[in-house]
């Protein structure tokens, strides 16, 4: 059996309490060793992405405890390619927040980084529902001292807001399990998938109650409107590296709607009958009209980030609610290209802070490296509201395409359509406020130097610009590689047999009976 | 037996719910309190009630209640202490910087938001 799908998990989790232990005082090494661990991590990612690349599930036992007993790890394409993402995301992220400093503004900022990643990698990596809650909650616990890392009273305020909604959502992931371990009495969701599938046509509405409790919760996670509230101001009050990350949070949402909808409740199950069509799709399309009309609404930059979060999330669930393997293979294509567009953008953002008095959308003195930082703008812009050449664009086609034989075909295009329209004037607007009419305020007498942001901060944001346009230039490949991935999510059955009929601990006889 | 526990778990439920939405620090985090025993209450319950009979296979005992509801509410209870501490925490940092104790944002001018970076 092959430890390293434990790897992931285990790695940061031993990173961490290093750093705090060992290099407390010292943030030359807690630097060093972060980038290692997640050097690391890239590369165990990419061996599990390339193990996992021809259809191999690979199953970790852990304690050698066989399936609905034990807790297992299970890595398929899905699970490999979301973990990829994290780390290289993660790597960009790190070099930011080390090139600007922001990791010196407070204590613990690498520690708690490692945390954040060994959560996202669990909850990527788990094939159990209560340990999803489990890896849930080590993200959540990590991200509220990386949303209130650096203090200050405005983000502390919005950091009760943050703590305070995920608590309301983990109760409701409580409840969710708990009423389908009554209905069903197993939390395991290959063990799940194969006892719903029990249920007939009677008999279905705890089941059915426990389905909406759950969607409900990966929605929250998903800032899907109307539950998107919290995202707003803690997005945009964070420090602008932890947004950064955070924007594969709401990913996270995403992923379990897959997984969970995908495996355990299919559109076809009578328990879940409509849930798509009837609730999930409107959701969507509100999130996307929402988001982007909050983009062309705010007043201050990081704001009109987090609302164009808000807006790709929504463009990401109407593609995951038309539940197609043509749906879901656009919104794995979509996945990645948000979360790096919404990454670079907050960075870009904080680029744009380091230079003037504050984020609001009002003309200021033009900023040190004002040219390479509006081209980074433009480009992380143009990425983001969806116009060609870049990813952006790509994505919203496939959804687009992928939407052709829905029957609510008319209303995605309309809405998806006229909130490129919206997203595209806000963009326009706040970019031309910050770097073009920048030029013609005159510098005041007694303003302070300017100083520019470090060169690292650059190559970090530029990384990620560059993952776009290889994201753009291979979108065949890529495409073609996540339509294998909704393959085999609609094919759960090599997945189920896997976990379930692997044998462990309990399942082998042994000399003494129990 | 039923009746007791379900009655437990709504007015428990029902009474964090009123509190959450209250939107002061204090009220909210109490609410969520109870929130999380209601939640732990309704876990205990789903494996199904039974009175005296033990988690633990041993020789000679014949009836045993369901031990995985009970392994969970351990977790949840763990979490659910830890996330408090840090609401509480957190709650009181906000509290003492801005003399206000609203979860909600409260109306105020774009111009005279404190920054509270760098």
């Amino acid at each position: 059996m092959s430890h390293w799908i434990a790897a992931p998990i285990i790695l940061p989790a031993f990173v961490a309490p290093f750093i705090v232990l060992a290099a407390r005082y010292h943030i030359g090494v807690q630097r060093v060793l972060s980038v290692a661990g997640v050097f690391a991590l890239i590369a165990v990612a990419c061996g599990l992405a390339v193990q996992a690349s021809d259809g191999t599930i690979t199953l970790y036992q852990m304690g050698d405890w066989a399936a609905p007993f034990g807790i297992v790890l299970v890595a398929d394409r899905l699970s490999t390619t979301m973990v990829l993402l994290t780390a290289v995301l993660a790597l960009f992220v790190l070099l930011y927040a080390i090139g600007s400093g922001w990791d010196n503004r407070g204590r613990h900022f690498h520690a708690l980084f490692q945390f954040q990643l060994m959560g996202i990698m669990g909850a990527f990596l788990t094939g159990d529902l209560f340990n999803l809650f489990v890896f849930f909650e080590v993200l959540l616990i990590a991200s509220y001292g990386l949303m209130i890392h650096a203090g200050g009273t405005a983000r502390l305020k919005a950091g009760v807001q943050y703590v305070l909604f995920n608590l309301i959502g983990s109760t409701l992931f409580l409840f969710a399990l708990g009423s389908i371990y009554a209905e069903t009495g197993t939390l395991n969701m290959a063990d799940l998938a194969n006892r719903v599938t029990l249920f007939g046509a009677e008999g279905t509405v705890g089941i059915r109650v426990a389905a909406v409790l759950l969607l409900l919760v990966f929605a929250i996670k998903a800032a899907v409107v109307p539950l998107h509230f919290w995202l707003p101001s803690s997005y945009a009050e964070a420090p602008a590296p932890v947004a950064a990350l955070f924007a594969i949070m709401t990913k996270v949402g995403a992923y379990a709607i897959i997984r969970v909808y995908t495996m355990i409740f299919p559109p076809d199950l009578d328990a879940t009958a409509g849930l798509y069509q009837l609730w999930l799709m409107p959701a969507a399309l509100l999130s996307l009209a929402i988001g982007m009309i909050g983009v062309l609404a705010a007043k201050k930059l990081d704001r009109l980030v987090a609302f164009s979060i808000i807006g790709s999330m929504g463009m990401v669930m109407i593609s995951i609610a038309l539940f197609t393997p043509a749906g879901i293979s656009a919104a794995l294509y979509y996945i990645v290209h948000s979360t790096l567009a919404g990454a670079a953008l907050f960075l870009i953002s904080d680029l744009v802070r380091t230079g003037r008095r504050d984020l609001n959308l009002t003309p200021q003195p033009a900023i040190a490296g004002n040219a390479l930082t509006a081209a980074l703008f433009f480009a992380g812009a143009i990425a983001m509201v969806g116009l060609p050449p870049l990813s952006g664009f790509l994505g919203k086609l496939l959804v687009l395409d992928a939407s052709y034989d829905s029957n609510l075909m008319g209303w995605i295009w309309l809405v998806v359509l006229s909130a490129s329209l919206v997203s595209i004037v806000g963009f326009a607007r706040a970019g031309s406020v910050v770097f073009w009419k920048a030029h013609s305020v005159q510098t005041e007498e007694d303003a302070e130097a300017v100083q520019a942001p470090a060169a690292l901060s650059y190559a970090a944001v530029g990384g990620l610009i560059a993952l776009l346009l290889a994201h753009t230039v291979f979108a065949g490949p890529v495409h073609s590689y996540t339509t294998r991935i909704a393959a085999q999510l609609f094919d759960p059955m090599p997945y189920i047999s896997m976990v379930v009929d692997t044998p462990g601990k309990l399942s082998k006889p042994t000399e003494g009976d129990h | 037996m039923e009746l007791l526990v379900a009655t437990a778990i709504g007015i428990l439920t029902a009474g964090g719910l009123y509190l959450t939405l209250r939107l002061r620090t204090f009220p909210v985090i109490l609410g969520i309190s109870l929130l999380t025993y209601a939640v732990n209450v309704f876990l205990f319950a789903s494996g199904g009630l039974t009175v005296g009979a033990p988690p633990i296979l041993t020789d000679g005992v014949e009836t045993y209640t369901d031990p995985l509801p009970q392994a969970l509410v351990l977790t949840a209870i763990v979490i659910s202490f830890g996330m408090t501490a840090v609401a509480v925490m957190i709650g009181l940092g906000a509290f003492l910087g801005s003399d206000d104790d609203h979860v909600d944002d409260q109306p105020e001018d774009d111009s005279d938001r404190s920054e509270g970076t760098t």
